[in-house]
């Protein structure tokens, strides 16, 4: 582990003193002509960037009005400063929500309001400069679009939405961050964020069933591009590549099999991810998903389900519908899209699945809402089911449960820290620094309740906990998918499975 | 474009020090890349770099961190193949410090 400065946990989130710039330093590493231009943004900054970046605020502002009512309407009342995990972690203040806002609003008030245009000075307006780009691309990629500030915001403004927009501006001017683009640029060539071309994914998979046969004497298929399978199920690439992923994968596979549902994997929509959502470009977003209402079609699948990764279940129930839908050659009977938790928990509840919980007794388990789950989107048909959903699949599989502080799961919950396209080794700094006030959390269960597991449904905090968990002296296994309980449990039998 | 210099040569890199070139790899710049990243290779090291590039001249991606650990185990001895094992190997993590070594690009994405 390379060498960081790791903030001290105490026994509860505190309030950090504030340190002016001090994450100022942290320079992403940006995009290059290769990553840019095939997305259809600027190889390099252009010429005239700061009319350019004006005039693309402009073309926010008419599209979206919800940009423009977030930057008329805050009255600074100061309830989101102290709600940021960035904030929390580093103490500086244009983490606090409002102030990194404040770097927005102050070139909206200089270019769009009669006071700013008129008498920058007395309104704080700024001119979009050089100096204002700096802090744009160095704060706005402190921001993991958690929307926590929110949640506390009495007039619900989504500084996530703002952070979007900023990153939309930024790369039509040719500034773009290298880990999204990059990321985004093998989506549309290879098929999924990692770059696993398909034989490496049919090997990968096939690797798989020998380990599950080896493992269970079950022949547990995990098929790919099959005609005609009653599900296609989209599974983030990470779960095909990673520790701890890969073991939620196996979970998947075995409730298919278990429950006698027939599925399928795509090998061109490998990918349930949509980093076009961190980048805040609404044709990168449609693009990407695309994909997956064509393999759909294609496959002519009856349902989708979604595997365990956080803002992709996001993109997926709040924006599939209105992106690439209507998604009419599906089953009107279930859910579209169907997320994994619902779909197992629901056979569960039906008698289709059997657990055997001792298999987990070794463990004493906590639940990590992720971000975008949280507070973007819901599972199941009743409110708040996914906050219940992913606790009654964990209940069901293990004997041991119990919650962190209620301030910081449900809607409250802290972002893992590596969220948002920040997942990236040189942000690294921030991303210890932005775990504080969840470890700080889950180490109070640990020590009161004796936790020693970090189960979750997103594939962005399982590499950001396993990697970044030791720092703060907590090992890196602690950490898995709820679907690796579930792969633990479930109970195979005689079942033959159908694919 | 980062670079760095062995023997005459100029090896270019991208910003966190992985090989642009694949072709560019040889044992000197792989004993290079390892002391950037202060890990002294050992015989086991050479095992995981060596299949890392097998793997990845087939299947151009690094493997699953479970097919290179069932790999490992196959030929250092059943108690070396798992996790815990290449991570006291490789502290940085075998995908992507390992792969640095190897030359092989970085894994990107959630990982």
């Amino acid at each position: 582990m390379a060498n960081h400065d790791v903030p001290e946990v105490k026994e509860d989130i505190e309030t950090p003193e504030l340190h002016e710039g001090a994450t100022a330093h942290l320079a992403i590493f940006p995009a290059q002509e290769k990553h840019m231009v095939p997305l259809g943004f600027p190889g390099a900054r252009v010429e005239n960037w700061q009319q350019a970046g004006v005039d693309k605020l402009k073309d926010l502002l008419e599209k979206y009005r919800s940009l423009q009512v977030y930057l008329d309407i805050c009255v600074k009342c100061g309830s989101c400063t102290d709600k940021c995990h960035y904030f929390l972690g580093t103490g500086d203040p244009n983490n606090m929500p409002v102030q990194r806002a404040e770097l927005m609003r102050s070139v909206y008030r200089r270019y769009f309001t009669p006071s700013g245009k008129f008498f920058p000075q007395l309104v704080n307006a700024r001119d979009f400069d050089e100096e204002t780009l700096k802090k744009w691309v160095t704060y706005f990629h402190q921001c993991s679009q958690c929307r926590r500030c929110s949640v506390f915001c009495p007039y619900g403004i989504d500084t996530a939405e703002i952070t979007m927009a900023a990153r939309e501006i930024m790369d039509a001017i040719g500034v773009g961050h290298k880990y999204s683009q990059e990321i985004i640029g093998k989506v549309h060539t290879i098929g999924n964020n990692l770059g696993i071309p398909k034989p490496a994914l049919n090997g990968t998979l096939r690797f798989m069933e020998d380990e599950i046969l080896d493992a269970t004497g079950q022949e547990v298929r995990l098929p790919v591009d099959v005609k005609g399978a009653e599900v296609l199920m989209v599974a983030p690439s990470a779960d095909f590549f990673s520790a701890p992923h890969v073991e939620s994968l196996m979970g998947y596979a075995k409730v298919f099999h278990a429950a006698g549902v027939s599925y399928s994997f795509s090998s061109i929509a490998s990918e349930a991810a949509n980093f076009g959502m961190f980048i805040g470009s609404y044709e990168q977003k449609r693009k990407i998903a695309s994909r997956i209402a064509e393999q759909a079609r294609e496959l002519g699948v009856k349902r989708i389900v979604v595997g365990e990764c956080g803002h992709a279940w996001r993109v997926a129930y709040s924006f599939w519908n209105t992106l690439v839908g209507p998604f009419d050659t599906l089953d009107p009977r279930y859910p579209v899209p169907q997320h994994i938790c619902e779909f197992t928990n629901d056979l569960y509840k039906r008698g289709g699945l059997t657990f055997d919980k001792e298999t987990n007794d070794d463990k004493v388990v906590t639940f990590h809402d992720s971000c975008n789950v949280a507070r973007a989107s819901r599972m199941g048909d009743t409110p708040g089911g996914q906050f219940t959903i992913p606790r009654d699949l964990i209940r069901a599989t293990c004997n041991h449960y119990a919650d962190m502080d209620a301030d910081t799961i449900h809607e409250k919950t802290f972002c893992c820290g590596g969220g948002g396209g920040l997942l990236t080794d040189e942000l690294m700094d921030l991303r210890i620094k932005g775990m504080l006030p969840r470890v700080t959390a889950l180490k109070q269960v640990m020590k009161h309740d004796k936790v020693n597991f970090l189960a979750l449904i997103c594939a962005i905090c399982k590499a950001q906990f396993s990697k970044v968990l030791p720092y703060y002296d907590i090992p890196m296994d602690t950490v898995g998918g709820v679907h690796q309980l579930v792969n633990n449990a479930i109970v195979l039998g005689k079942n033959k499975g159908v694919v | 474009m980062p670079s760095f210099e062995l023997s005459g040569k100029t090896y270019e890199t991208d910003e966190d020090g992985y090989l642009i070139n694949l072709a560019d790899w040889n044992e000197e710049v792989a004993h290079y890349l390892a002391k950037t990243e202060s890990v002294e290779m050992t015989e086991s090291h050479w095992e995981v770099v060596n299949f890392l590039r097998e793997y990845y001249d087939e299947y151009k991606i690094a493997p699953m961190i479970r097919i290179l650990t069932k790999a490992i185990g196959k030929k250092l001895g059943k108690e070396k193949g798992n996790t815990k094992y290449l991570y006291d190997l490789y502290p940085g993590g075998p995908a992507k410090q390992a792969c640095k070594i190897a030359g092989l690009p970085k894994p990107t994405g959630c990982v």
